[in-house]
């Protein structure tokens, strides 16, 4: 029996899992796609292409806007309808362009594949990376070369590769590692050369044990330790899953690269195997389309730019109204009101959510149970925190770490009371950034 | 019995240490300071600049500051306090905010249920907030709470509205609003349009009837560039501001007068105690 690994806090969500026995299939080709020209952390894309321009499939539509960014390859052949705005999950308007799609799919010359990976130059394979568009596909969309160009003063000596899929009803890494172990392994493997390490972590949580067992089987052989890890949200935080598996700990406000970590997730391996070997930039993700109004919920290989329209028309559409849209899992997807949203490179699912399954309550004063200090993964003091924030005490709250706060969602949880405090968490983290950024704007000026 | 003479007397002792610290402690007061300081507003609005009314006083009487960075003070005390420290007066503009936004639950279409913390920055948070128009005013108040004058109120259909007579144009709302609806236009100008989304004139209506859909009706009617179009949203331009009478033709009533005369309601927090 292989050794379990845990963190501090968490809760235990059930499980839902309703589309974890679909393998995963093509989504077929639309007559449209809605592509944002900024899914990922840091400076937008800059446009290559104007109206009425013809475009292949793979081709380049927007290079990075500087070191932290991202390219954006077109998902299929066609023209370039406009070049205007979409709605976003933050539901505000995204600068996007829209494709019409001339149905041939004609793909573009794929960048030169590096079939003799195991023995290329790592810097060579860094920038492949960078010019497949590939970004943290787990959620965060961080620019996955920046997150493997660690400054010389921080050695790294661990990589560590997110299966954990923590999140109740997604089920999209978990049909990934089924059914592409290869070209996961593969991914890791390159990771790990342009990186120098030989310390190599894959975690899963147990209640995969199939995929546990694939990649074990698969990881033979290599440096690769697979570790099963007990079922437990948040375990796929990046700090929470290295303290699980390393016992090291995130300094406050710092990344995994200040303890010689570098976290990936499962996803995005398999889509630097894909640029790497193949050479195909990163224009398709596997995304989980699930809930009970779903007629047959199901993980489908998605193009950048499909609406959930779309995609809900793929799982058969909707038995009954659904109460509410999730993009995302249930913990820390985010709420959305319309379905004309593009999926990205970070969209891990789209959930939607009966009217018998979402609860309509007050929140309440606080009554200092403390059972979020007790389940909050990051050892902070919810409960306090929201009461200072409610009066608008940020510097206080900044005081208290509140920027440490990752938004699982654990405290509003567990909260007896029903208060929404993950929401005031996220009100004060916007405005302590905003009252730093104003004060480093004020000692430039 | 005991515990209350013990209580009383430690207070009557504490006092007396007090008074006496004061009395024979404290430097000599400042006359002049004290009367600038009998003279101002006291709502400590900071839109001075200063920490508080107190701060600003000083400043002034240390000659660091003029008379007039306060919005909120009277002409008259402005004018006494240019007396007492032997400055001169300069005019200034009384403005007013003014929120730019005709969406109320009549008029503005809702597509979403919104259900968490009772505040329009808080509700910028999930999804931008419920309305259709993306643009427009959540109703939730945080401007109002912001208001040290109480001069917004959130009407009873979910719309900001500010009380021209109570405003100091302090600028807090405009801070504090996250859709940025606010602004200060001079207190003259008689018409305001009540619309800030740049969208086309078919999109704001179906969103919200009360929107301005860039007919251009108003710009016509108007005398040469007093009311400009920008984009599909026609603005009013506050250097050389449109009649009153200009208002009739507008066919969506987004371009009107500010709510005339009326008592601003009381504050959300008091009005909860009550």
């Amino acid at each position: 029996m292989p050794e379990v690994f845990r963190f501090y806090g968490g809760v235990h969500p059930k499980q839902e899992k309703l589309a974890r026995g679909a393998a995963i299939e093509s989504a077929p080709l639309l007559e449209r796609y809605t592509v944002p020209l900024q899914m990922h952390i840091g400076a937008p894309a800059k446009l290559l292409v104007q109206k009425d321009s013809k475009i292949l499939r793979g081709q380049l539509l927007a290079e990075p806007g500087g070191f932290v960014s991202a390219p954006i390859h077109s998902p299929t052949s066609g023209t370039i309808k406009e070049v205007s705005t979409c709605l976003g999950v933050t539901g505000t308007q995204w600068p996007a362009v829209i494709i019409e799609s001339d149905g041939e799919d004609k793909a573009a010359d794929p960048l030169p594949p590096i079939a003799d990976w195991q023995n290329a130059d790592p810097e060579i394979l860094k920038k492949r990376i960078a010019e497949a568009g590939i970004v943290g596909m787990g959620g965060a969309s961080f620019p996955t070369h920046v997150k493997l160009s660690p400054p010389p003063d921080k050695p790294i000596d661990t990589l560590i590769i997110n299966g954990v899929e923590c999140e109740p009803c997604l089920t999209a890494d978990h049909r990934l590692m089924l059914e592409s172990p290869e070209q996961i392994i593969k991914g890791i493997l390159i990771v790990a050369r342009i990186l120098g390490v030989k310390n190599i972590f894959l975690g899963i949580e147990k209640n995969k044990q199939d995929a546990v067992e694939v990649m074990m089987e698969k990881a033979k052989g290599t440096e690769i330790r697979v570790c099963p890890l007990e079922v437990r949200y948040p375990q796929g935080a990046e700090k929470q899953l290295i303290y699980a598996l390393t016992k090291r700990k995130v300094p406050s406000g710092g990344l995994p690269m200040a303890i010689g970590c570098v976290v990936q997730n499962i996803a995005s391996t398999c889509a630097i195997a894909n640029a790497v070997i193949d050479g195909i930039p990163l224009y398709e993700r596997v995304t989980t389309v699930t809930g009970t109004p779903l007629v047959s919920p199901g993980n489908w290989h998605f193009r950048v730019g499909t609406l959930y329209e779309d995609a809900v028309r793929l799982a058969g559409g909707v038995k009954e109204e659904p109460a509410k849209i999730i993009s995302g899992g249930p913990m820390m997807g985010m709420s959305v009101y319309s379905l004309q949203i593009p999926i990205t490179k970070n969209c891990s699912g789209i959930l939607l959510l009966s009217p018998q399954e979402v609860s309509q309550y007050q929140s309440k004063s606080c009554i200092r149970c403390g059972r979020c200090n007790d389940t909050c993964p990051m050892q902070l003091m919810p409960g306090i925190l929201s009461i200072q924030i409610e009066n608008e005490r940020f510097e206080l709250a900044e005081t208290w770490h509140v920027l440490d706060c990752m938004e699982c969602g654990c405290c509003s949880y567990v909260c007896p009371a029903g208060r929404p405090l993950v929401q005031h968490m996220r009100r004060a983290k916007t405005e302590v950034i905003a009252r730093r950024q104003a004060a480093a704007a004020k000692k430039n000026s | 019995m005991n515990a209350l003479l013990i209580l009383l007397g430690t207070g009557l002792l504490i006092g007396l240490a007090i008074g006496l610290v004061v009395k024979f402690v404290a430097g000599p007061s400042d006359p002049l300071l004290d009367q600038v300081n009998e003279l101002m507003p006291g709502a400590n609005c900071g839109a001075c600049g200063y920490p508080g009314c107190a701060g600003y006083a000083a400043a002034m009487v240390k000659q660091e500051a003029k008379p007039g960075a306060c919005p909120s003070m009277s002409a008259e005390s402005i004018a006494s306090i240019c007396q007492l420290l032997g400055v001169s007066e300069e005019k200034r503009e009384r403005k007013v905010a003014v929120v730019f936004c005709s969406g109320d639950d009549d008029k503005a279409t809702r597509q979403a249920f919104y259900n968490g913390v009772n505040n329009c920055r808080d509700a910028m948070q999930v999804a931008a907030g419920a309305k259709t128009c993306t643009y427009g005013c959540l109703g939730l108040g945080a401007c109002a709470r912001a208001c040290p004058f109480g001069a917004i109120e959130i009407t009873a259909k979910h719309l900001a509205v500010v009380h021209p007579e109570l405003c100091r144009a302090c600028g807090k709302c405009v801070q504090t609003c996250p859709k940025k609806l606010i602004r200060l236009v001079p207190a003259s100008a008689p018409i305001h349009v009540f619309c800030s989304s740049p969208e086309k004139g078919a999109l704001k209506r179906a969103a919200c009837k009360g929107a301005c859909i860039g007919c251009r009706k108003c710009s016509k009617e108007a005398q040469e560039n007093q009311i400009r179009m920008n984009g599909f949203l026609a603005v009013v331009n506050y250097a050389d501001p449109p009649a009153a009478e200009v208002a009739a033709v507008c066919p969506t009533g987004a371009l009107r007068g500010n709510i005339p005369g009326g008592k601003a309601v009381v504050r959300q927090e008091e009005e909860s105690n009550a």
